[in-house]
């Protein structure tokens, strides 16, 4: 077992705190969740009461009043080891607007959005795919005119993880010309009038994952509510994918972990040919592979934690650990699924579930294809 | 009123314990340790009467290695207020702990000391009631519920009969059971905060205790496993083993 420099004692704290809640709080209802389709909504508040919202936030809006990027990947991972992503998505999915509330937002819509965001009372969702593109961002359509001191906002959003049920959203919306250059963050309300959503219907896996459309039909919203510089947008949204990135690649790990556990632990117990399972050639190989591919991925992803921590943020080598990380996940719970046999197969089964939520992680928060493409242009070529 | 709870680190309750293979005790070398759940139970059962105005400082102590200190930090991020370390690497035995507590209880005049009913090591049990006795204070053992009354606790035990309410005359030593309460989580705010929370090292020597086993282990082996059944026919072939057997007459 290989021992990481970067544990200190309250990163080991917290991620016994999180592994405990996911084990008490989510497993024991993982697949009545999924089932139906939803989460209780005091799960939200329960995991808020944990401080796993507040990283990077202002303590003065309920938040922790400092950031670990440690702390957040340990978070992704032990959310990614409850083994139903749906409802881990449908929590953090605030995790991605309340970084842009808070470095962008006037104090006024700090104060009113971020406490109940950061607590769970509320939800945050954002909102940049389009039904015309969704790696693709500078295609983005939805359009914002000014009018006044108002602008009003007309088009729509689709794949919105959180989205039916989220009160407040950070949306982008073209306010200039076409391309890059040309759109603009907005902080929008749910109940504003000309707002409204319906679910995407059923999806692959991430059953329990409220995930929208939204409509915008004229949506006024007040001037302030503009994020950041107008015409500005694509810079903090492209700096938001990184963190975005690295809690899909941390969810991969922890989902990964639990495909090798779950697998190896019926292997042990499962007897073929007058010998449990694990004493067969083929299935050792297939746990010795699994296990090598996690701890790549991990090692990586620790390594990519102490450069942010250090103070520069590699955009390629998330790019490139977020492919590693499907691909790894896409291994891992294909692996899995041929040592349990029928038994994973079954509905309700954790490996089951994971297997159904691989695609998701290879295409949502940036596709692999768009993900290489990144790593190279990174390079200059 | 100051509340002391001694906490024991101790395997963690999920692992799987495993004997080590010269027979000498249990493989503790890569295995989770975690603060003893009964233990915990305690914990949370003084901050429940802290948040309720009923006591103004909880004290965390633990004697073990110097790993114990994490055992201190959770009970700290849970929401005690200091600690205390008392720095000893062998095997604890009750009576010596008591000796110990009992030294700190005379140095930190707590009005209540809530322990955990057992720890899940050794499920000696046997702690609290040395520490009430080498006191002279009252005690409730097993307490499912626990209330301040008439100046001094009411404590609810689980007998095997039912459950029975004692009244407690203050100073007391309550022990406490599973159904008591449930835990709450260190969250990542108190975690961060515990980091800064003062944690006394002491020694055994400090106390005037000599901690040296006064038990051997001889030998430490796995529960003999247990054989295969077999499958009857029909509930009058079971009855007839049943009877065989001698389980019925």
């Amino acid at each position: 077992m290989l021992t990481y420099p970067f544990m200190t004692p309250e990163r080991t704290a917290f991620r016994d705190t999180v592994r405990r809640f996911i084990e008490q709080e989510v497993k024991p209802f993982a697949s009545d969740w999924d089932e139906a389709g939803e989460i209780p909504w005091a799960l939200h508040e329960k995991a808020g009461a944990l401080g796993i919202f507040g990283l990077g936030i202002d303590e003065a809006y309920g938040g922790l009043g400092f950031d670990d990027v440690f702390l957040r990947a340990i978070a992704g991972i032990e959310m990614g080891r409850a083994g139903i992503g749906g409802a881990m998505a449908s929590i953090g999915a605030r995790n991605i607007m309340t970084g842009p509330l808070q470095a962008l937002a006037s104090d006024t819509i700090k104060e009113k959005a971020l406490p109940d965001i950061v607590s769970g009372r509320k939800g945050g969702a954002l909102g940049i795919t389009e039904a015309g593109g969704g790696s693709d961002v500078a295609s983005l359509a939805t359009r914002a005119e000014r009018d006044g001191d108002h602008w009003v906002i007309s088009g729509s959003k689709t794949f919105i993880t959180g989205g039916l049920k989220a009160s407040y959203f950070v949306i982008g919306a073209r306010t200039g010309g076409p391309g890059l250059d040309g759109i603009s963050l907005f902080f929008v309300e749910a109940d504003t009038p000309g707002f409204t959503r319906a679910s995407v219907g059923a999806k692959m896996g991430w059953w329990s994952s409220d995930t929208a459309t939204l409509y915008f039909d004229a949506v006024r919203v007040p001037a302030e509510h503009m994020l950041g510089e107008q015409d500005k947008g694509f810079l903090a949204i492209m700096n938001n994918f990184n963190m975005e990135r690295l809690a899909m690649i941390a969810q991969c790990v922890g989902m990964a972990e639990v495909c090798l556990e779950d697998s190896t632990a019926y292997a042990v117990e499962r007897h073929t040919f007058g010998k449990p399972l694990i004493k067969h050639q083929v299935i050792r190989h297939k746990i010795a592979d699994m296990s090598a591919k996690i701890d790549a991925l991990k090692s990586y992803l620790w390594m990519i934690c102490h450069t942010i921590e250090s103070g520069s943020m590699p955009v390629a080598e998330i790019a490139k650990a977020k492919v590693l990380g499907s691909k790894t996940l896409e291994f891992c719970a294909s692996e899995a699924m041929q040592i349990l046999g029928g038994a994973g197969y079954l509905r309700g089964h954790a490996i089951e579930r994971i297997y159904r939520e691989v695609k998701v992680m290879a295409i949502g928060g940036g596709s692999e294809e768009i993900m290489r493409d990144l790593a190279v242009r990174q390079m200059g070529v | 009123m100051k509340i002391l709870v001694p906490v024991k680190r101790v395997v963690d309750y999920n692992v799987k314990v495993r004997v080590k293979s010269d027979n000498t005790g249990v493989e503790l070398s890569n295995v989770k340790m975690s603060m003893n759940p009964f233990d915990e139970i305690a914990v949370e059962e003084a901050i429940r009467l802290k948040e309720a105005g009923n006591a103004d400082e909880i004290i965390v102590v633990s004697i073990g290695p110097k790993a114990a200190t994490e055992t201190l930090r959770t009970g700290l991020a849970m929401g005690a207020d200091r600690g205390i370390l008392v720095d000893y690497d062998g095997e604890t035995e009750p009576l010596a702990v008591a000796k110990v507590l009992k030294a700190i209880v005379d140095d930190e005049q707590p009005g209540l000391v809530l322990l955990g009913k057992q720890a899940i090591d050794d499920d000696c049990s046997q702690t609290g009631q040395m520490l009430a006795q080498l006191l002279g204070w009252a005690q409730g053992t097993f307490a499912s519920k626990v209330e301040l009354a008439d100046g001094g606790f009411h404590v609810t035990r689980e007998i095997d009969g039912g459950l029975e309410t004692i009244k407690l005359a203050a100073p007391a030593i309550v022990t406490t059971d599973l159904r008591l309460n449930e835990p709450r989580y260190a969250s990542l705010p108190n975690i961060m905060k515990a980091k800064r929370k003062p944690i006394d090292e002491k020694t055994p020597g400090d106390y005037g205790v000599d901690m040296a086993p006064r038990l051997t282990t001889l030998k430490v082996e796995e529960p003999p496993k247990r054989e295969a059944g077999i499958k009857v026919e029909s509930v009058a072939e079971l009855v007839g083993k049943l009877k065989e057997k001698g389980a019925i007459a």
